[in-house]
């Protein structure tokens, strides 16, 4: 699949091979900065995904990894069109009851009707268990609440359906009527789990879901993750920061700083031969839960901080942080993400093997 | 044997709540070696944060109250000090920095400012000679133009910068002893390692004693040299970092180290997590806290409070069936 990822921008329909459930194209997200009180004028924009491409196979877990502000999660909600995409197209294909394949739809060309069918298919669940359940909905009206929306069964058939769903998540079906505040964080967690799953989605973006819970839960949730996967054949789009989460549950890994992708490929190739200098920062800075291994890793200390996204440096964004930056190059010309092993992507000028983990 | 420099005995921290007693430490007793890097692990709510707050006297009555213990730091107890005497101990010998450096700093004050009100508050200088201390120690921690910085508002710093100025301050009076409450985790990992690594090139250089609180196993792995793991108020397992991290000897211990997804390790299909959640402390269960969420729970366990022992492989746990269970030797079953 060499060079398929940028194939296909321009025209109005994509043939896709039949394993890929998704292909992103060329998303862009602005947000604009405006000036001035009672007439806003626009002034500038921060392009928090700035053209990143990308496919995710069926079955499969993609995972999207970077640091706070690197627009991980303004691209899923960009996917989704929970976020207006500013160009770029976003391509499903989907596969029907009976095993055939759909024809690939452009989610985010999409008008109302036909996204609200997409909306079936293409699920997410949130970081903040917290703020992602409305606090005066009990459990039941929460997880049955996507199936009323989407006219989905009587009233009869959503009660069994909800009960089902809690077992599915490992919660008692008895705890249907009580409220979120009830629930420890994990237990919330499993409950918008339990809420994406109610009309059977094919594709689930999972933006950071186990950021907010203690290391114990962490794992529970995480083993639930995969059962489900295997259970009902589900896609997933993992976002994280915590790179040792990642590498547990991907099966790719493509690795973002402000805006772009600078690498991607399967999760052994990332962790034991990443090329890209800032996953080398990346991976060498993750602490292992072990002194002995600790004492003697190699850490790469990156200088300063993560440049503004309203104002990102010219040339390649890593340029400012590079301790292989070369000026007159790096600094001038942006690296094009680039095929250097089979499968495996690199947007850097200056690209090199390193063991780190 | 020398003096321990912070020696706390059986410290119980209590809140009341309008649904009961909150025991929120019960009964937790260490001591801390000058120079000593100790790592204070253990999920929320385990009692980590109320300790440390416990040992600054920072529990405000009467919502929360010190019910019984000492803290001897240095030869005196802290919790019999008159108030000005504490003022002087806090933030002059005993230091803290806490997890969320733009509430910890004031927002209208200058960097500069906050510093130098510090260091006047706690050393004998004049006014001029602690602006270039403050300016020296901006340095220390690696701020860039320290000099025109100390000008700046908190807003104009980031994260990590903003970090690495309330380690200038809380070093600024030379501490014998850093409390670090979640030092670093609000921040991104590459800024982590920043700030990790200069929180090591300090305290190593200045001799500092370091409690460093973390939910984070992994941290504390390259950082402490001893490690005490709490659990709904207590600690459940102390030792040093290798004897904790290779051999665990508490279910609970083994149970948290099971559950983490490690960057090292090639694709396990499933964690070892622990099931159920922790038990409530206002009313915690009669016997070991842990009991119920233990695959090895024995009729013992449920009705008698473990004490902190010594075991023979030289930690000291709080287990009924530590000398019994081969942890180390025992498959990964997953459990859920």
């Amino acid at each position: 699949m060499s060079d398929t990822i940028h194939q296909g921008v321009t025209s109005g329909s994509q043939s896709m091979p039949e394993d890929v459930i998704l292909r992103v194209n060329h998303l862009v997200k602005e947000f604009p900065i405006n000036r001035g009180v009672f007439i806003k004028k626009k002034v500038g924009a921060v392009q928090a995904v700035s053209d990143i491409s990308f496919q995710v196979k069926r079955g499969e877990t993609l995972g999207l990894v970077g640091e706070s502000g690197c627009g991980k999660s303004t691209a899923a909600r960009s996917v989704l069109r929970l976020l207006e995409p500013t160009s770029g197209e976003v391509w499903f294909q989907g596969q029907s009851a009976d095993g055939s394949i759909d024809a690939p739809v452009d989610v985010a060309a999409a008008d109302r009707q036909v996204l609200r069918g997409l909306r079936r298919e293409l699920q997410i669940v949130f970081q903040d268990p917290y703020a992602s359940l409305n606090p005066r909905m009990t459990v039941a009206s929460i997880i049955a609440e996507p199936m009323t929306v989407h006219g989905i069964g009587d009233a009869a058939e959503r009660v069994e359906k909800v009960k089902h769903l809690l077992e599915v998540v490992g919660l008692s079906p008895e705890h249907t009527n009580r409220y979120p505040h009830e629930f420890s964080g994990g237990q919330r967690q499993r409950i918008g789990v339990a809420r994406a799953l109610a009309l059977n989605p094919q594709f689930m973006i999972l933006d950071e879901p186990v950021s907010a819970l203690d290391v114990s839960i962490q794992a529970q949730v995480l083993n639930l993750m995969q059962d489900l996967q295997d259970e009902f054949g589900l896609t997933y789009l993992f976002i994280a920061h915590d790179l040792s989460v990642v590498r547990h549950i991907s099966n790719r890994v493509a690795v973002m700083y402000l805006g772009k992708i600078v690498e991607m490929t399967d999760r052994d190739t990332l962790y034991d031969r990443p090329m890209h200098p800032y996953t080398h920062a990346l991976l060498s800075a993750v602490p292992i839960p072990d002194p002995v291994v600790e004492v003697s890793r190699k850490r790469i200390i990156l200088e300063g901080d993560i440049p503004s996204p309203a104002n990102p440096p010219p040339g390649c964004r890593f340029n400012t942080r590079c301790p292989k930056a070369e000026a007159g190059k790096c600094d001038v010309e942006e690296p094009p993400l680039a095929e250097l092993e089979d499968g495996h992507w690199v947007a850097c000028h200056f690209p090199e093997i390193m063991q780190l983990v | 044997m020398p003096e321990p420099l912070l020696d706390v005995e059986d410290l119980r921290t209590y809140f009341s709540t309008e649904e009961g007693v909150v025991k929120a430490v019960d009964g937790v007793s260490f001591k801390v070696n000058a120079g000593e890097r100790r790592g204070v692990v253990g999920e929320s709510g385990c009692g980590k944060s109320v300790t440390a707050m416990s040992i600054m006297r920072l529990i405000e009555p009467p919502a929360g109250e010190i019910v019984t213990g000492t803290i001897t730091f240095d030869g005196r107890d802290l919790l019999k000090l008159p108030e000005a005497q504490m003022q002087r101990v806090r933030g002059g010998e005993i230091a803290m920095i806490f997890q969320d450096p733009m509430t910890a700093l004031n927002p209208v004050y200058t960097i500069g400012d906050q510093l130098i009100e510090t260091i006047l508050l706690h050393q004998d200088v004049s006014k001029s000679e602690a602006r270039d201390i403050a300016i020296d120690i901006l340095g220390d921690v690696h701020i860039p133009h320290a000099k025109n910085r100390m000008e700046d508002y908190p807003h104009q710093f980031s994260g990590g910068m903003r970090q690495r100025v309330m380690i200038a301050m809380g070093l600024s009076c030379d501490p014998k002893l850093l409390i670090a409450d979640e030092p670093t985790t609000a921040l991104d990992v590459t800024t982590q390692a920043q700030i990790m690594s200069l929180m090591l090139e300090l305290a190593e250089q200045r001799n500092t004693a370091v409690l460093l609180i973390t939910h984070d196993l992994g941290v504390v792995a390259g950082f402490c040299d001893t490690i005490q793991v709490m659990y709904a108020g207590s600690i459940v397992e102390r030792g040093s970092a290798v004897e904790i991290f290779n051999n665990p000897q508490h279910p609970y211990t083994w149970g948290l180290l099971g559950s983490m997804t490690r960057l090292d390790e090639v694709h396990r299909k499933r964690l070892n997590s622990v099931r159920g959640a922790p038990p409530s402390l206002i009313n915690p269960p009669k016997g070991c806290r842990f009991a119920p969420r233990c695959d090895f729970t024995k009729q013992i366990c449920v009705e008698a409070l473990p004490i902190l022992r010594q075991s023979p492989e030289g930690q000291r746990v709080a287990c009924h069936r530590a000398d019994e269970l081969d942890l180390k030797n025992l498959e990964m079953e997953p459990t859920l």
